[in-house]
C-alpha cells in the first residue's frame, strides 16, 4: 500500500473550511441583510469605494483566497458525500468533477482579478 | 455452509439522527461552494463598470436573494458550528499530564470568530 | 403473572438457511438484566440453538458486540429497563459477515490489527537490553496515548461507520487508534513504519470524519479523534517529503 497524495487535498479542504467557518457568516449577513435592508448606512458597498479598495494588491490577494480556498473544501467534501452515498465505483470521475471543479472556478477568478 | 452478507443501504443517512446531521454537515458545503460563486459575480460585475455593479446590488434587495441569503447562512453556520466544535479533537495541546480543555480551545475559536468578524464588518462597511 | 418483555433476534444456520430471518422470543424482565441476560435465559430456557459470543458481563472483553435496535453495543452494558415495555431488536454488528446467528467473521479486522503492528518497536540497533534497564516514561508521556490504549477490540466502532459498512476495505477506526497508540508512546520508534498502512488510500483518507465510531465506543477511546490527529500528522510529513526532498530519509 502506498502513501496516498490525499494530504494535498485536505490541507486545502481544512484551510478553505477555517476561512469560511471564520468569514463567511459575516460576509452573508453583510450582503443578505445589512445592505438590502439599509442597516449600514447609506450605499456602504458603492462602486467607488469598492473599486478603491480593491484596488490595493493586499486585498485583492485576500479575496481572491476567500473565493477559492472555500472551493476546495466543497470539492473534497462533495467527493466524499458522493461516495458516502454509495457512488464509490465512481469515485475517480467524481474526483475529477469535483477538484476539476474547484481548479476551474481558481482560474476563472485569477482571470476575473487580473482584469481588476 | 457459507457466511451471510448483509446488504447495505445507500440511505443509510436516513436511519439514525446522528448520521442525518453528518450528511447536513457534509452538505453545507454546497452553500458554502455557492456563496463563493455569488462573490466571484460580485466581483466580476466590479470590473463591468458602475451600472452593472449599481444593478448587481439593487437585485441584492431582491426577496428572492435575502430568502437565498437566509437559506446560506444557516447552513454556513451549521458549518462554523460543527467546525469549531470538532477542531479541538484535532487540535491537541497538553500542559504537563494535562489536557487543555477541549472547551476551552473551542471557545478560542468561537472568540477568534467575533473578532475576525468585527474586523471584516468594520472594513468593508466602515472605511 | 409476572412482567415480560420481547426480545426480536436475527438468527442464521447456514446448514438450513440461505437467507437469515428474525425470531421473536418472551424473556422475564427484571429491573436489573442487561440484554445479556436476557439472551442467556433465551438459551438456557427456551431455545438452545441461539448463538452468540460472551466472556465478562462486565465490559471489559468485548466479546458480546451487537445491534440493538439498530445501535452497535455491548451486550452486557444495556439494561433492559431503557427499552421496556417495548420489543427490543438483536443484530450481529453491521458491516461484518454472519456466521451464524451473532455471530460475525471477525478475520477482517484480525488481519488489520496484524498489519498495524500494534507492538513497540525499536530502531535497528537501539533496542534495550535487559542490564539497561526499563525504558523510562513519564507521566506526561503516558497521558499522551493512554487514552488510545483502552480498546478492547469490541469492534462497536466498525459497525458504527458507513464508511466501513460500504467499503470494508477501510482500515477502520479500532486498528488507526491502536497504531496511534504505539506512534504516540515515547517508546516506540515505528511510526513510519506503520504510516505505510495509516497514511495509504484504505487507511485514514478513507475517512469523513462521521464521528459515530467514538459516540458508540464503550471504552471512551474516541477513535475519531486519533485517526483526524493523523491526518494532520501524515500531512506534515507528506509537504515535508515533498517541499524537503533531498531529506533524510529514514
Amino acid at each position: 500500500m502506498a502513501k496516498s497524495n490525499e494530504p494535498i487535498w485536505w490541507s486545502l479542504f481544512s484551510a478553505g473550511g477555517m476561512v469560511a467557518a471564520m468569514i463567511f457568516p459575516i460576509l452573508i449577513i453583510i450582503t443578505g441583510i445589512l445592505v438590502p435592508f439599509g442597516l449600514a448606512g447609506d450605499d456602504p458597498l458603492n462602486f467607488e469605494k469598492i473599486s478603491t479598495g480593491i484596488s490595493n494588491q493586499l486585498i485583492k490577494l485576500i479575496l481572491f483566497t476567500i473565493i477559492t480556498l472555500p472551493l476546495f473544501h466543497w470539492a473534497h467534501r462533495f467527493r466524499f458525500t458522493l461516495v458516502d452515498v454509495g457512488l464509490k465505483s465512481m469515485s475517480t470521475l467524481i474526483s475529477i468533477l469535483c477538484y476539476g471543479g474547484a481548479i476551474a472556478g481558481t482560474i476563472v477568478s485569477a482571470v476575473v482579478f487580473w482584469n481588476i | 455452509m457459507s457466511t451471510y452478507h448483509r446488504p447495505v443501504s445507500n440511505t443509510w443517512w436516513l436511519k439514525q439522527k446522528s448520521y442525518f446531521l453528518f450528511m447536513i454537515r457534509e452538505l453545507t458545503s454546497v452553500f458554502v461552494a455557492g456563496y463563493c460563486i455569488f462573490l466571484l459575480v460580485l466581483v466580476y460585475k466590479l470590473t463591468q463598470g458602475a451600472d452593472a455593479y449599481g444593478n448587481f446590488m439593487a437585485a441584492l434587495k431582491l426577496p428572492i436573494s435575502v430568502a437565498l441569503h437566509l437559506i446560506t447562512l444557516i447552513f454556513v453556520l451549521y458549518h462554523t458550528i460543527t467546525w469549531f466544535n470538532l477542531t479541538p479533537k484535532i487540535l491537541v495541546l497538553y500542559r504537563g499530564e494535562d489536557r487543555i480543555p477541549q472547551g476551552l480551545v473551542a471557545a478560542t475559536f468561537y472568540a477568534g470568530w467575533v473578532v475576525v468578524s468585527i474586523i471584516v464588518a468594520w472594513l468593508v462597511l466602515g472605511v | 403473572m409476572a412482567e415480560t418483555m420481547q426480545l426480536e433476534i436475527f438468527r442464521y444456520r447456514p446448514e438450513k438457511e440461505s437467507v437469515p430471518s428474525f425470531q421473536t422470543y418472551e424473556v422475564p424482565f427484571r429491573e436489573d438484566w442487561v440484554v445479556l441476560d436476557a439472551i442467556n435465559y433465551i438459551k438456557d430456557e427456551i431455545d438452545g440453538t441461539l448463538s452468540y459470543r460472551w466472556s465478562c458481563q462486565m465490559g471489559v472483553c468485548g466479546s458480546c458486540g451487537m445491534m440493538v435496535n439498530g445501535v452497535p453495543k455491548l451486550s452486557c452494558a444495556v439494561f433492559l429497563k431503557d427499552y421496556h415495555p417495548n420489543k427490543i431488536r438483536i443484530e450481529p454488528l453491521t458491516g461484518f459477515p454472519v456466521e451464524r446467528d451473532l455471530i460475525f467473521e471477525m478475520n477482517d479486522f484480525m488481519t488489520k490489527l496484524k498489519e498495524m503492528q500494534p507492538y513497540i518497536i525499536r530502531k535497528e540497533g537501539e533496542e534495550r537490553s535487559l542490564e539497561e534497564g526499563e525504558y523510562i516514561q513519564s507521566p506526561a508521556e503516558l497521558a499522551h496515548f493512554k487514552q488510545y490504549s483502552m480498546c478492547i477490540n469490541c469492534m462497536l466502532c466498525y459497525a458504527a461507520c458507513p464508511v466501513y459498512a460500504l467499503d470494508s476495505t477501510f482500515i477502520g477506526p479500532a486498528a488507526i487508534a491502536l497504531g496511534q497508540r504505539y506512534n504516540m508512546d515515547s517508546r516506540d520508534q515505528g511510526r513510519d513504519a506503520r504510516q505505510e498502512v495509516i497514511a495509504s488510500h484504505d487507511g485514514i483518507w478513507e475517512c469523513t470524519f462521521v464521528g459515530e465510531c467514538s459516540a458508540v465506543c464503550p471504552k471512551h477511546v474516541d477513535p475519531a479523534a486519533a485517526i483526524q490527529r493523523a491526518k494532520v500528522s501524515s500531512t506534515v510529513d507528506w509537504f515535508k517529503d515533498v517541499l524537503i526532498p533531498w531529506g533524510k530519509k529514514k
